[in-house]
């Protein structure tokens, strides 16, 4: 039983706990008003991209080539009596769907839960293998 | 190991599994990867190449697997999606599961018979 197998599921745990961080991130920071739509939080989400292994192509890892900001605009509000809001008393909120976000969270966990499982088996096996004979 | 006729196919069929269990792991790592396409060893592609392949360079008997980059990309067969995704992911993670699971058991059943095999020759050597 080759050790790639770990290296493989490996990549796709941390690829997915990458995504499980933004969507932390994005919740936390659903309400975070700010004063001007420049710098209001815009959601994370990152990119990934299937990485074949130098001594056999066919089999891929997954890396994450980044972490890209949305493009959405941002909500604009009408509360005066908010201490940041500007001069015509709006507030500038990120456009995050918490909806959204809560899928991509739960899309990511099962992802790595199979991958937590596939490793299970990988090493099942590769103790089995190793018990030969005995 | 691998050419002695004690153990017959099975450490050959062990490659083979293994290798199949790589590409199916690569399958669930890379569920969420826009544009992958889901990838399989077709164990039928590569016992029909073994056998009409004479002994050569990869293997010593006619009839054993030869498992070499070559071989196993001539039998390697794209994942026909049974529902296309919008971002042209073909992996289905239940299938790729199913497959994985599928693959260990014949790992372990392949495990079994060559531990049978160590068995007897242990009962030869020791005469009990």
């Amino acid at each position: 039983m080759s050790l790639k197998i770990f290296d493989i599921a490996g990549s796709a745990l941390s690829a997915q706990s990458v995504r499980l961080n933004t969507v932390a991130s994005n919740l936390a920071n659903a309400d975070s008003v700010s004063s001007d739509a420049a710098s209001v939080y815009k959601a994370r989400m990152p990119v990934f991209k299937a990485e074949a292994g130098d001594s056999s192509p066919d089999t891929a890892s997954v890396r994450v080539l980044g972490v890209v900001e949305s493009q959405a605009e941002a909500q604009k509000r009408y509360e005066p009596g908010h201490p940041l809001s500007d001069k015509d008393g709006y507030v500038y909120a990120p456009n995050i769907n918490v909806v959204e976000e809560m899928v991509n969270m739960i899309s990511a966990s099962r992802s790595y839960q199979s991958n937590v499982e596939l490793m299970n088996t990988a090493k099942d096996l590769a103790l089995r293998t190793l018990s030969l004979g005995k | 190991m691998a050419t002695d006729p004690l153990f017959g196919i099975h450490p050959d069929a062990l490659q083979f599994q293994r290798q199949r269990m790589e590409m199916l792991a690569a399958n669930i790592a890379n569920a969420d990867t826009p544009g992958y396409k889901a990838r399989d060893l077709d164990f039928g592609k590569l016992l029909a190449a073994a056998q009409q392949q004479p002994a050569g360079n990869s293997v010593t008997q006619p009839g054993h697997l030869a498992l070499d980059n070559d071989s196993l990309k001539a039998a390697t067969v794209w994942r026909v999606p049974t529902q296309p995704a919008a971002d042209g992911n073909t992996v289905d993670a239940q299938v790729e599961q199913s497959q994985f699971a599928q693959s260990a058991l014949q790992y372990q059943a392949n495990l079994s018979f060559i531990d049978g095999r160590l068995r007897s020759l242990m009962t030869a050597i020791t005469g009990q």
